[in-house]
């Protein structure tokens, strides 16, 4: 292949500085140099080899984006020239893949921006109220304010649903630098958009310290496992995560032997807490088994499901066990490479997991030699860059390997040819936390809480209009009616017209439902879905419709657009919707409609995000009657 | 040799055989759009899929490989379903009007509807920005077989890609720049390879226009290029005494159906008189 760059488009010496910046900073593979890779190939098709391959240095395509993307706040044709030279990536594909992220920009954008959340969560306290209020104020979103400095935008749920409305800033430069802001009002984003000196004014809505004190996401355990050091043990400092029962379990994996683990794994039954509800023993197992080398272990931290933020609050709160829970699913199934996948929004949890995978290394708790044993691991942390899908595996692969976040069809599973084609034990950032337990108490001991097929305690997150909105961690099979209890039921005492399970991609149920066992089987048995843990309350005042056909628009924004069933079927169901909701159309025929569109999406998309893209739009019009 | 069924009937196929060469084996006929059996399948149209035992969704008879036991059933309601709503949507969202004769067999064959589903569409300008070949997004189903063509699949270019996402995906050159600026080399394979018409020989596209473009008096020949010594079959549609499109044939061991500049486009000189 002949690299054939841009005409007359070339990098600025800011531009080169902060790309060469973070390719140097990455570990790239032993005998890989920079700019001499071969070229491209389809994902998932390395040449066979028996070590970390990282066999071209295409895989550094979206780390190079996003330094690019942060210098300037959007990538120029210069710097996009500058990345495609440096890794060997022909433009076209670059323009591809970076068009693919909403949030990076191929168009000049101004160096400050605030994404404002209007996704569902963040819906039912007011967040359309407040867009509107910046539409009059500052114009229409994405157009830049006080000369080009600022603009707004408005976006899918940022995780941050319990102190709903969010917004995230970015600020593009230097030093460029992006927070997280909570039960924002118009009057803060407008302040920060106009102040020139807005990083005094976030400082001060940022709190310092989440989970120890105000302002940070509010935990309530009972029992206290996966959040036993939350708020409590100081997520920067690796003495005290040790002082508070850190590395007893890889003490023990490594005393008891990469096989016994998966022993106890197997025997604690404990399911993925993505949503997919897999058994991780057979998931390890089958990588441990697998000959093709090397194996490769992938924490799913792509939290995106609309509702769910467990998984933001393990990591900014308890990273060490992040990194200790992978070190022992990597000794177990014979992985030397890890990779921490974290959706691009999570500012926090990015710089605290950075921490704790360099202590980590300095303490040598990670490197050539695992506190000592024979047992080589690393981890690289790699940042989304806003694309809900790529928290499906295998398009998240794809993502860390440099192409566009499309899902690959399944089989191959990843166990057999996952990540750079190898067997790959992906898990989500919950169900990898559950693995200490397991290992210091014994699977057996762990299957003791929970039920029959639904093993050990879960994360919900209550969120809408709960009086104590936060993270709960419960035994699996307490009823929603206990879990709505505990969160101090509907906030002003007001009736609850419905609950959200399972986030965007799961279902409405209403209050007769309320007593439904919040378990895999009880979920199951009245047509629910666990799903990523997510309880959104409604109240008697919120617009139901409103917030069906926001769920209908972010599937419609979500999808990757590789298959026609999703790509075409989400953009018709929304339509559909917004005729019901204005009966501009026939009612029954858009009704028959949706039902055929959810029916196709269901069994014939590539993908989970299709597959569910209906379901909770079919139980707002079956069983609450929204439209 | 892998034993399965195929709607009640049993067949052997080979190992790493798909279940679509498994149907081919009893005759039983399968819609295809994104497949083409020089490229690797991408799956992405979904036209192909079959119900398989034991499996939640629908499975992709172009990819999905055969396996021991498989029990595979293509004319049930819900593949009917899915494949029917599959052209609906391409339909009510691309102009089909010059696809393959077989998608316009299929859609018949399946009661597709495509009016029932109006909405937006991809509809755009005809981009012409050189002399050899137009892209008209209006009519792209996004089956990506052009884009494997100018990549790995053929030509190694990477001239275009898919660009954007969810309904706003595309194919595109870098910052959808005209193809002069790109790293296109106007092999032409994209043509070769486009079920609807999307991409097009420029000289088709001007003689549609003024309306002089007539299959039916247009013939094929085949021959044999000229200018080099890998001897590429050309196939020559002519009419009115004029070549209007030079194709190479998909089972042509030395093409595949891929040709470069010289084959597909250097032909004037022919018509020097």
């Amino acid at each position: 292949m002949d690299l054939h760059l841009i005409p007359g488009a070339a990098a600025t010496a800011a531009e080169r500085a902060a790309i060469d910046a973070v390719l140097l900073s990455s570990h790239p593979a032993p005998g890989t140099a920079l700019g001499t890779a071969p070229g491209t190939r389809a994902p998932g098709t390395e040449a066979p080899s028996t070590q970390h391959l990282a066999p071209n240095t295409r895989h550094l395509l979206l780390p190079a984006l996003h330094a690019a993307q942060a210098r300037e706040g959007w990538i120029s044709e210069g710097a996009l020239n500058y990345i495609c030279e440096r890794l060997s990536v022909p433009p076209a594909e670059a323009y591809g893949v970076a068009s693919f992220y909403a949030l990076f920009s191929l168009k000049p954008r101004p160096p400050l921006v605030v994404h404002v959340c209007d996704d569902i969560a963040c819906r039912a306290n007011g967040a359309e109220a407040i867009c509107q209020d910046l539409e009059r104020r500052l114009g229409r979103q994405g157009e830049s304010i006080t000369n080009g400095a600022a603009a707004w935008l408005r976006s899918p749920c940022l995780g941050q649903c319990d102190r709903a409305p969010a917004a995230l800033g970015q600020r593009a430069g230097s030093d460029p630098r992006d927070w997280t802001m909570t039960s924002v009002t118009a009057d803060n984003i407008v302040e920060i958009l106009r102040n020139e000196k807005s990083a005094v004014v976030s400082d001060v809505l940022v709190p310092p310290k989440p989970h120890s004190g105000e302002g940070g996401t509010q935990v309530y355990a009972d029992p206290s496992r996966l959040l036993r050091r939350v708020g409590i043990a100081d997520p920067e400092n690796l003495s005290d995560y040790i002082v508070h029962g850190g590395f007893e379990a890889l003490t023990r994996a490594l005393q008891i032997g990469a096989g016994a683990v998966i022993c106890e794994v197997t025997e604690s039954r404990l399911v993925g807490r993505g949503g997919a509800l897999f058994p991780a023993g057979r998931k390890w197992d089958a990588v441990a088994r697998a000959d093709a080398r090397p194996h490769y272990l992938v924490c799913n931290a792509d939290e995106s499901e609309p509702g769910t933020f467990k998984d933001r609050v393990l990591m900014e709160a308890d990273p060490f066990a992040v990194v200790e829970a992978m070190t022992i699913a990597a000794f177990a199934t014979g992985c030397e490479q890890g990779y921490i996948y974290i959706r691009g929004e999570y500012p926090l949890a990015t710089d605290r997991l950075g921490g704790a995978i360099e202590q980590a290394r300095a303490a040598e708790l990670l490197g050539d030699h695992v506190m000592g044993a024979p047992v080589r691991f690393d981890i690289e942390l790699r940042r989304g860059a806003g694309a809900y899908i790529c928290g499906e595996e295998t398009a998240l692969f794809n993502s860390i390997e440099g192409f566009r976040g499309e899902p690959r069809n399944k089989p191959p599973f990843p166990v057999q040819s996952g990540l750079f084609g190898r067997p790959t034990v992906v898990n989500n950032v919950e169900t990898l936390v559950n693995v200490l337990d397991i290992v210091r108490k014994g699977g057996a001991a762990f299957a003791r809480t929970g039920t029959e097929k639904s093993t050990g305690t879960k994360l919900f997150c209550l969120s809408g209009c709960a009086a104590r909105p936060g993270l709960y961690e419960v035994p699996f099979g307490i009823t929603l009616r206990q879990l709505i209890d505990r969160a101090g039921g509907v906030r002003e005492r007001r009736p609850l017209q419905a609950v959200l399970l399972g986030g965007a991609a799961g279902v409405f149920v209403t209050p007769s439902d309320i007593d439904l066992p919040l378990s895999i089987e009880g979920a199951s048995a009245a047509g629910a879905t666990i799903g990523s843990g997510v309880v959104m309350l409604f109240d008697d005042r919120v617009d139901l419709r409103d917030i069906t056909m926001r769920i209908a628009g972010f599937f419609r924004h979500e999808s990757c657009g590789q298959c026609v069933p999703c790509r075409v079927g989400t953009l018709r169901q929304e339509e559909a919707l917004h005729r019901l909701a204005s009966s501009s159309g026939s009612r029954g025929q858009d009704l028959a409609l949706i039902d055929d569109l959810a029916q196709a999406m269901r069994d014939a998309s590539i993908c989970g995000l299709g597959h569910t893209a209906s379901t909770a739009v079919q139980s707002a019009i079956k069983k609450l009657q929204v439209f | 040799m892998i034993q399965l069924t195929i709607d009640e009937r049993p067949v052997a196929a080979p190992q790493d055989a798909t279940i679509l060469q498994a149907c081919n084996v009893l005759g039983v006929e399968t819609p295809t759009l994104c497949y083409l059996k020089t490229l690797t399948p991408v799956n992405a149209c979904r036209l192909c899929v079959v119900e398989v035992e034991g499996s939640r969704a629908l499975a992709p008879a172009c990819s999905r490989k055969v396996e021991p036991g498989m029990v595979v059933r293509t004319n049930t309601e819900r593949v009917r379903h899915s494949r029917r709503l599959v052209l609906e949507l391409l339909g009510s969202s691309v102009d089909l009007s010059l696809a393959s004769a077989d998608l316009k067999r299929y859609m018949r064959d399946y009661g597709a509807q495509p009016e029932r589903l109006a909405g937006a569409t991809v509809a755009q300008p005809v981009k012409i920005d050189n002399d050899l070949y137009v892209r008209d997004y209006s009519r792209c189903v996004l089956c990506y077989k052009c884009v494997e063509a100018c990549g790995t699949d053929a030509q190694n270019t990477f001239a275009i890609a898919v660009a954007g996402r969810g309904f706003d995906a595309r194919i595109s050159t870098e910052s959808d720049r005209p193809l002069p600026d790109s790293a296109c080399v106007y092999c032409g394979n994209c043509i070769g390879v486009c079920p609807t018409g999307a991409l097009m020989f420029k000289s088709e596209h001007d003689m549609r226009q003024s309306g002089a473009w007539d299959e039916s008096k247009q013939k094929v020949t085949d021959t044999i290029c000229p200018y080099c010594g890998v001897g590429c079959t050309l196939q020559l549609h002519v009419q009115d005494n004029t070549i209007v499109r030079v194709m190479s044939p998909l089972d042509h061991d030395v093409t595949r159906g891929h040709l470069c500049i010289k084959g597909r486009f250097g032909w004037q000189f022919v018509q020097n008189r």
